[in-house]
């Protein structure tokens, strides 16, 4: 019952409270974080495959969950409407997918360049043309500089997690920044798997304007956000200097980010196997695929480390650095055909020609175990380092 | 409410150019004002950055005066002229992207309604005709279809003045304009029309040659969003720079509009009517109404 859940404090609802194990899907993971969330207010527009998870949103407000919710005419005003309900001083969610984040694009900045912690998830999928719905997250890669929070989910139990937790991490006082967190979508929302679940009587802790570092736009705090000369139009040296300084402060916050990600979410990546000389870097369901390439490469003997990349923004550079540092042979896996998240780890670390971007799936295609398990031994051919069994096309980009 | 709103560094407050001192003492916050009250009371920087004659900085103006509780009252805007002087005034204004401000009002008017279930908290669109009527149409009509309780206030240049002066959708049919080189060939959108039909429960339509309907009108339609729903004003603000008029002639422009293509009209729901008389009958006159507690 909605009006029965008690406030608890984030560590207690992330890391100490009994957890029930449940078979649900994605969508339904994302009404489970935000029956927990304490959300005061959301939106929704329908997307596929988005749309479920704001559905069962809006059941949580028919429950008395949410204060307020409502279906918005578009994207744009969608993440327009949050905005403002943000700038009022209370905890909002939406979510969105492919066209949809495209089309709702400017606001993503400007929730930034605001400061406001707002929460949203994204199912990402094929932006057109030509057209698809089907899961590929190519537009994570236009969302790498808005300067938003970036959490990648691997599964509906991460999904869960990473909802929850990124309001106590964009909330914090020194970050308060928005953030948004991503799934491969189908893959993830529409699909069961078994999760665990804190009791739903319990929720976190209200969201407190009074410790925001901008003052809420709610005649009730001053001051007013009030300038001179507006840096919108003025052309002199010190608007300049204002807007560059305030930009630097939401990269600087982003920063300030990491301690709280590894205090609520354990680190911004996880290794396993640290001491292999290969790796699998992937992030979302590329990660899950990279796990089951792992085991057929181990049953031929070639022993791969996998690089679960969870935070996008911040990216975890040094991390990656110091745990390849030893490494001969970096592959990155990805849903996508621009390879971003091979461009990321590229751009941190020495000698990054040990990095093989690929196998790069879009489309709505899947990416079989196979393709990774090639990309590895042809680039072993390359290198030098071994011969596969059966050559095949070379599928690097 | 805070009083204290605008709050200058202590240590900057000295350097403060002595206009700003003045709209921090005398801002229009303290008590109620109306526009007769313009001129005793600091409503702008008059350093702002408008052009000379400028429509649209005297309608800030105006409705900075007719406000019914401005400590109260949040703005929301865009990017364009109506931004220069909101941020000169003592309101406390928002300014996002392009387009997108009546789907921010109306997200910060439910969340403030959640926020202070007792407290009435103003939330006034204040934007330009490009704004309301070209990129953000849908999102003007579709907070007006849903009965969100914000006020919307179209500052209407007939051009895209901050840009340069290219044509808008409400810009006259024929005039020649940048991005219309040959006139514009189609007639102004008829937002005020459409607020008829789209939900809103009062309207009105008035020059800044006309200060008291402007500031009866602003005043009307913010105390109707409070209880009722929707509310719109439009109000014609000429452009000297990009219509080519002298400065000094701003008034005479509205004026001749009125008797031409901007006749004053004012239209409200039954409703509305019947709260607007029952607030008179309970002040000495309208423009000192007090507020209405909320039921």
């Amino acid at each position: 019952m909605a009006g029965l859940q008690r406030e608890v404090d984030p560590e207690y609802l992330f890391l100490e409270a009994p957890r029930r194990q449940v078979f649900i899907t994605g969508s339904e993971a994302v009404a489970e974080a935000v029956k927990r969330a304490n959300v005061d207010m959301a939106v929704a527009y329908p997307i596929t495959p988005q749309s479920e998870s704001m559905h069962l949103v809006g059941d949580l407000y028919a429950q008395g969950y949410l204060k307020d919710y409502y279906r918005g005419e578009n994207e744009f005003a969608v993440m327009a409407a949050v905005h403002g309900a943000s700038l009022g001083g209370g905890r909002v969610f939406t979510a969105t997918s492919g066209p949809g984040t495209l089309r709702a694009m400017e606001m993503f900045p400007v929730w930034a360049g605001s400061r406001q912690p707002i929460v949203c998830a994204f199912m990402c999928r094929g932006v057109s043309l030509p057209p698809s719905i089907q899961p590929e997250n190519i537009e994570m890669a236009m969302l790498l500089d808005v300067g938003m929070l970036m959490f990648h989910a691997e599964d509906a139990q991460d999904f869960f997690d990473m909802i929850l937790k990124a309001y106590a991490v964009a909330e914090q006082p020194d970050v308060h920044l928005p953030a948004g967190v991503f799934v491969d979508g189908f893959f993830v929302t529409h699909t069961r798997s078994a999760v665990l679940l804190p009791p739903d009587d319990l929720k976190l802790s209200a969201y407190d304007p009074r410790r925001a570092p901008v003052p809420t736009f709610d005649m009730e705090t001053p001051p007013i956000r009030m300038v001179r000369d507006p840096l919108l139009n003025k052309s002199n040296f010190i608007s300049y200097a204002a807007n560059a300084s305030w930009h630097q402060e939401i990269a600087a916050a982003a920063e300030r980010a990491r301690k709280h990600i590894r205090r609520y979410m354990g680190g911004l990546l996880e290794v396993e196997d640290p001491a292999a000389a290969i790796f699998l870097a992937a992030s979302g369901t590329a990660v899950s695929q990279s796990r089951e390439a792992i085991k057929v490469l181990k049953a031929e003997g070639i022993r791969v480390g996998l690089i679960k990349i969870m935070s996008i923004r911040p990216f975890p550079a040094r991390e990656i650095e110091a745990v390849t540092a030893h490494a001969a042979l970096i592959v990155v896996p990805e849903f996508n055909i621009g390879g971003w998240l091979a461009r990321e780890i590229k751009a941190s670390i020495d000698n990054n020609r040990r990095v093989v971007g690929g196998p790069r799936v879009f489309g709505g295609m899947t990416m079989p175990t196979e393709l990774i398990v090639d990309q590895i031994k042809n680039a072993l051919v390359r290198s030098g380092a071994k011969r596969p069994r059966s050559p095949r096309r070379d599928l690097s980009g | 409410m805070s009083t204290k709103i605008i709050t200058p560094v202590a240590q900057f407050a000295e350097l403060l150019p002595q206009e700003y001192k003045d709209l921090v003492a005398h801002g229009p916050y303290h008590e109620r004002r109306s526009v007769r009250d313009l001129g005793t009371f600091k409503e702008i920087v008059d350093e702002h950055p408008h052009c000379a004659g400028c429509g649209v900085a005297l309608a800030v103006r105006l409705l900075a005066a007719a406000l019914p509780s401005p400590a109260d009252t949040l703005i929301v805007g865009t990017p364009g002229c109506s931004f220069f002087s909101l941020v000169q005034t003592a309101l406390n204004y928002s300014n996002t992207a392009f387009g997108n401000q009546n789907a921010v009002a109306a997200g910060l008017k439910r969340m403030l309604e959640i926020r202070f279930p007792r407290v009435h908290k103003d939330v006034v669109v204040v934007a330009g005709d490009g704004g309301i009527a070209d990129i953000g149409l849908d999102l003007t009509l579709h907070s007006w279809f849903r009965r969100e309780k914000i006020t919307t206030v179209m500052l209407d240049n007939e051009v895209y003045a901050n840009t340069g002066g290219q044509e808008s959708g409400m810009s006259r049919q024929g005039r020649v304009l940048n991005m219309a080189p040959r006139g514009k060939l189609f007639p102004k959108i008829p937002v005020f029309e459409l607020a008829k039909v789209s939900g809103c429960v009062y309207g009105a339509r008035v020059t800044v040659a006309g200060p008291y309907k402007v500031g009866r009108a602003v005043r009307n339609a913010v105390l109707l969003a409070r209880e009722l729903g929707p509310t719109y004003v439009q109000v014609y603000t000429p452009c000297p720079t990009n219509m080519k008029f002298p400065p000094d002639q701003t008034l005479r422009v509205a004026k001749e509009a009125e008797k031409d293509h901007y006749s004053f009209e004012e239209f409200m729901s039954a409703e509305a009517a019947e709260y607007l008389t029952r607030l008179k009958a309970t002040s000495e006159e309208s423009e000192k109404a007090p507020e209405l507690a909320k039921p």
